[in-house]
Order: structure tokens, then C-alpha cells, then sequence
């Protein structure tokens, strides 16, 4: 791995990070308002969370 | 990228999709079809049960309301029955009462109009006894006193004046 | 939890035991095959691990002759090369992964470099290499061989014929399954009722749960197979998870209906200059994105996983000066311990993901568009969730 691909690399895994953090936050705060709604937020969270995992993984390995 | 595309190993890929088919094939056809068929049965059956227990209860209330209005209709008819003979009873006592007065009076007046009469009938009698006791009696005075001229003025006298006190 | 606890202790303190094993091998001289007590061979180790193999190797070690045993069984190798299919067992390779071993058979000479089988040009004796170390004189060739990782498909191919071949013939005489098959039979109700009816609908989710189903208990036991000391690591192979994606992908290209096509070749409510732009978008997402993700991500997770789970293991050898052997030992167990925890839950999270994308993708490419989208004062569509949720995936 070259320096470009490190450095690449760390900024996907920073984006991602920000992106994880924003859905997991939001997610948080939903269940905290609607208690009851917890099993469907879970769902789009994993969903919304899995995207963005594929997309960073993507991202990733074309840099590999 | 270049190294996962020379790691990519197209036998496996064969190797994969192939044996993805069969075991799909075989699963869907010896063991999802089945499985998923007898649980949609039994939710079915589940389904239809719960359906008739709905319907069972639903029925029970019917029958529950009908007998319910039935025992409040009999309870309305025995009020009316109630009622009625209690109207009835009163009518009738009433009734009985008034006969029982009118009978009453009808006796009392046959009772006065008999006594009147018997009383009408005595006194006439007394006064036909008096006036025949009276003759007798004059009879023998006057027999008596006439013998005597003085006695029968004074028996005169003394008659006079006790009929004046009558 | 509980329940799963146990096991996976128990299977992390196997993993570890017989890893421990393969890497702690003491040696007497510096370079040993397989040996792996520098951060260099613990590297090594793990690509190797991570990679295909051509033979079930559980571990080695040397015997007080100072001979390097290796302990697993040889598999078949299977090759299309020039002289037709050739097959023999790898235990002729000897354990190389070089390229120096050289196998005849058949009248061709084969050599297994970096777990690829290479065919050498007629006459040449050896691999020669380039600057860049690649091969100059041989080829690859079409490698159908039984594999660590086809056995690994095929075992669990017939563990899940077993279990639900099984379950299946349990309806036949009750209602009510028994035994094991009341753990699967929830999980085949889960499936059915959190992935596939939801996300396809209740008419069309039918014909699509077999396949639903079959992909989900397959990744699933292959993930898990992955955590267990046997070293499959089948859904971290790129094609594995590329043909189970390209499923996906046929599935919802034949099965995708006039409105699924409709919205993505000449969309309607978009201006028609537009609409060429975005059918190559929507293209793009539907064969390359779409599939790519779907492949990618579970590669990726379960790669990684292994990848991690394994450097923590290596702690043991690459922390020992520093920490003693007790101290990286305790520290490489706790860790490693708590990784593989996650990666339990990431099995089955990986599984359910999979199966749960490719439910929704089937959906939106069978769901019947019935909506009727409102018109702003321009008369243009406005775009609801459900036009755009595909620009996401």
C-alpha cells in the first residue's frame, strides 16, 4: 500500500465513521421519542447502515 | 482492485453457482414448499379457529341479548299482569263495596219502611184496642155509673178530665 | 445471548488452541514451512488463511525429529487445461505455495503459486518469473478443483438438506415440529415474516421466499462455519459472494415487471432530455451497483472479521517480547474473545442483510405501482420515497 492509498483510505473510514455515527444518533434519538417504533427504526437503521458499509467497502477496495 | 481481480477465482464461481442451484432447486421443491405450505396451513387453521371462536362468542351474545330481552319482556308483562289484577282487585272491591252499601241501605230502608209500617200497624192497633177497651170500659161505667144518676155525672166529670190530660 | 455464549467460548478457546498451534510451533531452525513466529509470516499467514486453499489444513507442527508435520487432508484438484481435464489429489503440491513444486500429470506439468494452479508452457521445467514476480512461461488454468471452500459449500448444502429435508418430512405426520426442528422453524417464520413479506409484498413474496430462505441459511452457516477452528472462510471468497449476488441480479432482471423497466429506461414526469441521462444512471445501479454492493459488502464484512480476529490472535506472537508470554496470551484470548463475540452477531447481521437487500430489490422490481403521484402546479411528478429509495442502493 502506497501513502496516496493510506491516506485514501483513512478519509473513507472518516466519512463512513461520520455517516455511521449520523444514522446510529438518529436512530437513538427516534427510539427515544417513539419507543414503540423501535423494531422498524432498527430495520431501516441496519438497512440505511448496510448501504453506506457497502459503499465505503466499495469505495475501499477500488483504491486497493 | 488488480489484486481482488486475480484472487477472484472463476472455478469457485462455477463451483458456487452450481452447487447454489442444485441445493436451491432440491430445498425448494423437498423442503421449503412443504414447510412453508404446512405453516400457511396452520396459520390458516389458526386463522379459521380463531374466526369460529369470534363468531361462537359473537352468537353467545346474541343469544345472550335475546334471552335478555325476552326475560325483560316477561318482566314487562308480568308488571302489565300485575298491574292489571291489582286494577282489577281494586275495582272489584270497590264494587263490592258499593253493592255492599247499596244492599245496606236498600235493607235499612226495607228495614224503616217495615218498622214503619209494623209501627203504623200497632199504633193502629193500640188505638183500635184503646177505642175498644175504651168502649168496654164506658160500657161497664156507664153500666156501673148509670146506675147511679150522681156517679155518672162525676164518672163523666172525672173521664172528660183525664181525656183533657191526655 | 446465553445460549450462544457457551458454544462460542468453547469454539474461540478451540480456535485459539489450535491456531496457537499452527503459529506457536516452536522451531529450531529459522526458516520452517509454515511456521509463523514473525510479524512477516503472521501477515503471510493470514492472506494465506484468507485465500482459497487446495488442501484441509488444520495445523502443523515439528516432531522431536525436527520434521515438519502438517496435520489436515489433501482435496481433489480438478483443472480444464490444455490436455482436457486433469485431476489428482494436492497432496502432490506438498504443501507448496510457490510455484517450485512441480506436478506432472497427465502429460502436462502444473505448479501452485500464491493458491493458483498455474499449467507450464510445454517443455519449460520450472516457473521462471519476471521483475514484478509473475509467472513468464506458465498460465492459469480453469480450476474446478473440490476446494477447502467448495467443501465447505458442499457440506453445508447437505447439512441444510438434512435440517429442513427434515423439518420438511416432520409436517407430514404433526403439526407441530419437535426436537431441533422447533429451533429452525421460527427462523424459517422470520425470514418469511420480517424479510420477504415485508419488503415484497404479500401477493408476489411466495414464489421468491425459497430462494429468500435458502441464501439466508446458507450465508449464515457459512459465516458461523467461518468462526469455528476449521479456517472456511467461504463468504469472505469474492466468488462465492459474486455468484450469490448474480442471483440476486437474475432474479430481478426476469422478474421485474412493465413498471420496474418503465421506470428505468423512459421514466415517466421526467423531462425527456433527462430521461436518457438517467436511464444510464438507473442502469448502472441495476447491473453494477446494486449486485456490486450486494457482493462487496459481504465479502468485505466477513473478510474483514476473519482478518481481525486472527491479528489479535497474532498478539500472541507479535506482542511476546513486550508483554511476556502470559501477558499477550491473556491479552490476545481477551480480545480475541470479544471480536469473535461480534462477529457472531455480524454472522447472522451479514446474512440478514443479504437476504434482506435482495428481498428489496426483488420488491422494487415486482411491486405494482399503483400510487398515484401528486403533480405540483408545474405538472411535474414529485418524487416520493419510493422513486428515489433505488438512488440510494
Amino acid at each position: 500500500m502506497t501513502v496516496p492509498n493510506l491516506v485514501g483510505a483513512g478519509l473513507i473510514v472518516i466519512g463512513a465513521g461520520i455517516g455511521l455515527g449520523k444514522i446510529g444518533g438518529s436512530a437513538m434519538e427516534g427510539i427515544a421519542r417513539q419507543p414503540e417504533a423501535t423494531g422498524k427504526i432498527q430495520t431501516a437503521m441496519i438497512i440505511i447502515a448496510a448501504l453506506l458499509e457497502g459503499l465505503a467497502f466499495g469505495a475501499l477496495f477500488l483504491g486497493k | 482492485m488488480e489484486q481482488l481481480l486475480n484472487d477472484f477465482s472463476p472455478g469457485l464461481f462455477f463451483m458456487q453457482t452450481l452447487i447454489l442451484l442444485v441445493l436451491i432447486f432440491i430445498l425448494v421443491k423437498f423442503a421449503w414448499k412443504p414447510i412453508l405450505n404446512s405453516l400457511n396451513e396452520r396459520e390458516q387453521g389458526i386463522q379459521d379457529a380463531l374466526d369460529a371462536a369470534e363468531a361462537a362468542k359473537k352468537e353467545m351474545q346474541n343469544v345472550t341479548a335475546d334471552s335478555e330481552k325476552l326475560l325483560k319482556e316477561a318482566r314487562a308483562e308480568r308488571d302489565v299482569l300485575l298491574k292489571e289484577a291489582r286494577e282489577i282487585k281494586e275495582s272489584i272491591i270497590s264494587e263490592a263495596k258499593e253493592q255492599a252499601n247499596a244492599e245496606g241501605d236498600k235493607i235499612i230502608k226495607q228495614a224503616q219502611a217495615a218498622i214503619e209500617s209494623e209501627k203504623k200497624a200497632a199504633v193502629a192497633e193500640i188505638k183500635a184496642q184503646v177505642a175498644n177497651l175504651s168502649l168496654e170500659i164506658a160500657e161497664k161505667v156507664i153500666k156501673e155509673e148509670l146506675s147511679n144518676k150522681d156517679k155518672q155525672l162525676k164518672l163523666v166529670d172525672d173521664m172528660l178530665g183525664d181525656i183533657k190530660l191526655n | 445471548m446465553r445460549v450462544l455464549k457457551t458454544p462460542f467460548v468453547l469454539a474461540t478457546t478451540l480456535f485459539i488452541l489450535l491456531f496457537s498451534n499452527g503459529i506457536n510451533a516452536k522451531s529450531q531452525e529459522d526458516k520452517k514451512e509454515g511456521a509463523v513466529n514473525t510479524k512477516e509470516e503472521v501477515e503471510e499467514y493470514i492472506l494465506h488463511h484468507i485465500k482459497d486453499s487446495h488442501d484441509f489444513h488444520l495445523f502443523s507442527y515439528t516432531n522431536s525429529e525436527g520434521e515438519r508435520k502438517h496435520i489436515g487432508f489433501p482435496l481433489p484438484v480438478i483443472v480444464w487445461s490444455s490436455e482436457g481435464l486433469v485431476t489428482f489429489m494436492s497432496s502432490k503440491f506438498h504443501h507448496d505455495d510457490s510455484g517450485h513444486h512441480i506436478v506432472e500429470a497427465s502429460g502436462t506439468r502444473f505448479a501452485k503459486l500464491h493458491g493458483k494452479i498455474y499449467e507450464l508452457q510445454p517443455g519449460a521445467e520450472s516457473i521462471t518469473f519476471d521483475e514484478e514476480h509473475h509467472a513468464t512461461n506458465a498460465t492459469k488454468v480453469l480450476d474446478f478443483s473440490i476446494t477447502k471452500s467448495v467443501l465447505g459449500i458442499v457440506l453445508v448444502g447437505l447439512l441444510m438438506l438434512l435440517l429442513f429435508g427434515s423439518l420438511a418430512k416432520q409436517y407430514k405426520s404433526k403439526k407441530v415440529p419437535t426436537g431441533f426442528g422447533r429451533v429452525l422453524e421460527p427462523l424459517v417464520i422470520y425470514v418469511r415474516d420480517e424479510i420477504a413479506k415485508p419488503n415484497i409484498g404479500d401477493k408476489k413474496y411466495r414464489q421468491f421466499t425459497g430462494y429468500l430462505l435458502t441464501v439466508f441459511f446458507f450465508i449464515w452457516i457459512l459465516n458461523l462455519l467461518g468462526l469455528t477452528p476449521l479456517g472456511f472462510n467461504v463468504t469472505g471468497q469474492l466468488a462465492v459472494t459474486a455468484a450469490l449476488a448474480i442471483f440476486t441480479l437474475i432474479i430481478y432482471t426476469v422478474k421485474g415487471n412493465k413498471d420496474y423497466w418503465q421506470h428505468m429506461l423512459w421514466m415517466p414526469g421526467v423531462p425527456v432530455l433527462i430521461r436518457p441521462v438517467l436511464a444510464v444512471i438507473e442502469l448502472a445501479g441495476a447491473f453494477l451497483i446494486k449486485p456490486f454492493s450486494l457482493l462487496v459488502r459481504l465479502f468485505a464484512n466477513i473478510s474483514a472479521g476473519h482478518i481481525v480476529v486472527m491479528s489479535l490472535i497474532a498478539i500472541l506472537i507479535t506482542m511476546k517480547a513486550e508483554m511476556g508470554v502470559v501477558g499477550s496470551s491473556l491479552l490476545s484470548f481477551v480480545l480475541s474473545l470479544f471480536i469473535t463475540l461480534i462477529e457472531v452477531l455480524v454472522a447472522f447481521l451479514q446474512a440478514y442483510i443479504f437476504t434482506m437487500l435482495s428481498a428489496l430489490f426483488i420488491g422494487m422490481a415486482v411491486a405494482e405501482h399503483d400510487h398515484h403521484h401528486e403533480h405540483d402546479e408545474h405538472g411535474h411528478d414529485k418524487v416520493d420515497a419510493e422513486d428515489v429509495r433505488g438512488n440510494y442502493i
